[in-house]
């Protein structure tokens, strides 16, 4: 049925695509906060996926005592990356920025490499894979676990940006970093906050996604620009707008994969992504800015 | 030599000019003043297509140059200076004032790579042309100087020489005094006056009243975003709308 | 001026005889790609450290050029001289045509632009399998021929490559040196002061980004006829980010420094041949290393070490 097709793939879609919006808001995150867009974000994702392996095989810990285990050794990383690449850096150009988090990127990539080797790895599904019928569709147990890990992170979010004194002063940062260091919020520590809370994220999506496309060293490429264009389309936004970008990606990306051709699935997101920056520079919801461009 | 008629420049909501119309004389120094805030430099940035406006128009020598880019403002002998002068600090003192010599040359992408000889004879004139207005200015000396590393009056030297080389009918300067010694201002006044002796309408902003009441014809007051007084430097001296509108700010 | 053209000079001799010292063997074959990775990377200096516009797709250019080369000589029988000028013309086109929207973006935003074309570039290659014969590659392309003579060793190859790369030094040079060039610098320096000074900042890059797309072809043009097999590998994102490295590594608005990088990243893995798994690693140190330390790139980083050098020697005697 040409329906049940429909739905299978946008289901489908829609936990890849909320994988790209958790991506996304950690590049936003990071973008609010300190104007770099930060080309190491993948490599967090990556990361999450293989340090949860490693606290399981190597360490013989539980499901639920790994991932946290992981998370927070993600963030130790995502922190160092901060501390010792983008906080010395004299010149601090958006072209010397651009190179730097690349460089990151490339170096925790080879190092990753180096620590788990060439070979992709997989993680069990966290509830088995009995698949469950939707309609005339079914989903595995871990697309469920994609979306409820999602919005749940996404409300934390919220809450935290909202109602606490730390997430408002982020905010405030996001608005005028100048202003913000002037009323006595202490910027630096914005910005480290933000490269905690996004590696953080980027790990956690990397922990739930592994068990369906398995993980190797290199996922965080594409896993990285994908989140990208999806922070775009919701023009740079840490809230929903990028997560209807996400998954607007992901369901447009598996309808494209199984209607036209798998081939090309990558290249519907850039096809995307080149289209947005070229005609909403601002993104799908934003209202014009010219600053960004 | 040029009109300005209504310029209105609405941000997010708050209104920085409002309807500001005004004419300026082909050959005049012509100064623009007014307390912080009244809209001076969006004015500038207007006139000179830098920003949009909400509404207005503006007519360079009986033109309708609204909207104009700034590229093509130049080509029709129009240019300007910034507050904080921007020099292209990684090149030579010489090779700044020869990007100034941009719209007189016309040597393509390809003739240059090739080094076609009508070039290379150009890239002399080039040469040539900007030494000349490296020694107008009084900065020849430091033709082989990383612009950059200059003292900040050079610096505003240089950048007047690098407008000079465009060959301005007309020249807009913005806050030219600002940041120099009461020396520097002296000399400024100076080359502002050989600037006009050469046929060149002068239009600044500045704060330094001395130097505005010293070299200027006629003398445009803006407060808050409006026109407030226009006249000779006596005149607007005079004016009590001007004086109550400059004691009433505590900048 | 006088000075550059003795260099050049000097460069040019020492290539010239560089195969007289390696007595031919593997390293002649390594050279050669030391002559396309430069003519790259100097394609990438020109828009990335003269006018200051980052691309993260210039691998797709390389490999556009590769193939339209590629398969105009074998399924269309076109001789390779011709090939490669139409090659040209057609990437150049098309950069003309795509930089207008891509360069109005800016720093971050202008990178992941330029990134997804490549990256969009890269699928094409692999998925018009019809064309380019896909993820396998496409084989038995021609070399080139001049006068009776084929270009079919590695020392041919490498008069032909570096006959071509330092036509494109010389050409850069004189571009640099030109109004054009410092034109570009303005933009680099302050866009809105070179506007005002009448410079057409749009048009201005959308020129250069193409000419560099053209000198990426002819790169690409010139690495399939000597290969004679090309295959979408060699055009990954990867390679983008390889050619930015030998651009920072020699320094931004060098020339000379392009062809240091390029070498160096080019002979490195050799060198590491041992180790061929680290080499990622050192790229992203090396590239993260250099931008901390040395964002003037090697060249220049160098020379100012020596004439730190030399002052300091020289107070020392006074």
């Amino acid at each position: 049925m040409q329906f049940d097709q429909i739905l299978q793939y946008t289901l489908s879609g829609l936990s890849t695509g909320a994988i790209y919006a958790l991506i996304g808001i950690g590049f936003s995150i990071i973008y609010n906060a300190t104007g770099i867009i930060n080309f190491a974000q993948g490599e967090f994702v990556m990361l999450g996926g293989l340090l949860t392996l490693s606290c399981m095989e190597l360490l013989k810990l539980p499901l639920w005592a790994a991932v946290p285990c992981a998370v927070a050794i993600s963030t130790v990383v995502g922190v160092l990356f901060e501390r010792l690449a983008i906080r010395p850096l004299k010149l601090p150009t958006p072209i010397n920025l651009v190179i730097i988090t690349i460089g990151g990127s490339i170096l925790i990539r080879g190092l990753a490499m180096l620590l788990w080797g060439k070979d992709t790895h997989t993680i069990q599904p966290f509830s088995g894979d009995t698949p469950i019928a939707i309609g005339g569709a079914t989903v595995l147990p871990q697309h469920l676990w994609i979306l409820a890990i999602t919005i749940i992170i996404i409300l934390v979010n919220k809450v935290y940006f909202y109602h606490t004194i730390s997430g408002k002063a982020m905010r405030a940062c996001s608005y005028n970093r100048r202003a913000a260091g002037l009323v006595g919020i202490d910027v630096k520590r914005m910005v480290m906050f933000s490269f905690v809370i996004s590696s953080a994220m980027g790990a956690m999506a990397g922990i739930i996604v592994a068990p369906l496309t398995m993980t190797a060293y290199d996922v965080g490429v594409m896993l990285g620009l994908k989140g990208f264009c999806a922070a775009i389309i919701g023009g740079m936004s840490s809230g929903l707008s990028t997560v209807i970008g996400g998954l607007l990606l992901g369901v447009l990306e598996s309808l494209g994969a199984g209607l036209i051709s798998s081939g090309y699935k990558d290249a519907i997101a850039f096809i995307i992504l080149l289209l947005i920056l070229f005609i909403r520079p601002q993104g799908l919801f934003g209202k014009a800015d010219s600053e960004r461009v | 030599m040029l009109e300005v008629s209504g310029i209105t420049q609405i941000f997010g909501g708050v209104t920085a000019l409002d309807s500001v119309s005004f004419s300026i004389t082909k050959g005049d120094i012509t100064g623009v003043i007014g307390p912080n805030g009244a809209g001076k430099t969006t004015l500038f940035n207007i006139i000179t297509g830098i920003y949009r406006q909400t509404a207005g128009s503006v007519l360079l020598e009986g033109k309708d140059v609204t909207g104009f880019p700034p590229e093509k403002l130049a080509r029709l002998a129009m240019v300007r200076t910034f507050q904080n002068i921007e020099l292209f600090g990684e090149m030579t003192v010489l090779e700044n004032v020869m990007v100034g010599m941009h719209t007189k040359s016309s040597s393509g992408l390809l003739a240059c790579a090739l080094k076609m000889p009508w070039s290379i004879s150009e890239e002399q004139r080039i040469r040539e042309g900007a030494m000349r207005w490296l020694e107008f200015t009084g900065i020849i000396d430091l033709a082989d100087h990383v612009a950059g590393s200059l003292p900040f009056g050079k610096g505003r030297l240089l950048e007047i020489a690098r407008a000079l080389a465009v060959d301005p009918r007309i020249i807009l300067m913005d806050e030219p005094a600002a940041g120099l010694n009461s020396q520097e201002t002296l000399g400024l006044a100076e080359l502002i006056k050989r600037i006009r002796n050469l046929d060149i309408t002068v239009v600044l902003v500045e704060h330094d009243m001395e130097l505005v009441m010293d070299i200027c014809d006629r003398i445009i007051v803006l407060n808050l975003g409006s026109k407030l007084a226009e006249g000779t430097p006596r005149e607007i001296q005079e004016n009590p709308e001007v004086i109550a509108a400059y004691l009433g700010d505590d900048d | 001026m006088k000075r550059d053209l003795l260099l050049f000079v000097c460069f040019s001799l020492l290539i010239m005889v560089a195969p007289q010292l390696f007595e031919g063997g593997y390293l002649m074959n390594v050279l050669v790609f030391v002559g396309i990775n430069t003519m790259l990377a100097i394609a990438l200096n020109l828009l990335l450290g003269y006018a200051g516009q980052i691309s993260l797709g210039h691998a797709g250019f390389f490999g556009l050029g590769a193939y339209l080369s590629g398969i105009m000589t074998t399924t269309y029988s076109m001789n390779p001289w011709v090939a490669m000028p139409v090659a040209a013309l057609i990437v150049g086109a098309l950069a003309g045509l795509i930089g207008f929207p891509i360069l109005k973006l800016k720093g971050h935003y202008l990178a992941m632009a330029t990134l997804g074309l490549g990256i969009i570039i890269f699928i094409v290659f692999n998925e018009t399998v019809d064309l380019t014969g896909g993820p396998s590659g496409l084989s038995a392309i021609p070399n080139l021929k001049l006068a009776g003579l084929s270009f079919d060793s590695d020392v041919k190859n490498y008069y032909l490559i570096w006959a071509f790369t330092l036509a494109v030094m010389l050409f850069s040079i004189n571009l640099a040196n030109s109004r054009i060039g410092r034109a570009l610098r303005a933009i680099h320096d302050s866009e809105v002061a070179a506007q005002v000074l009448g410079v057409n900042s749009r048009v201005l890059k959308v020129q250069i980004f193409a000419l560099s797309a053209v000198i990426s072809s002819l790169a690409g043009s010139l690495y399939a006829h000597t290969m004679t097999f090309v295959s979408p590998a060699s055009f990954g994102f990867n390679f983008s980010i390889e050619l930015l490295t030998m651009v920072v590594i020699g320094g931004l608005g060098s020339i000379y420094g392009s062809f240091l990088g390029a070498a160096l990243l080019t002979l490195l893995p050799e060198f590491l041949r041992g180790a061929n798994d680290y080499d990622i690693v050192i790229y992203g140190a090396l590239l993260m290393v250099m931008v901390m330390y040395m964002p003037g790139g090697l060249v220049r980083g160098i020379t100012s070490l020596f004439s730190k050098f030399v002052k300091k020697s020289g107070a020392d005697h006074a």
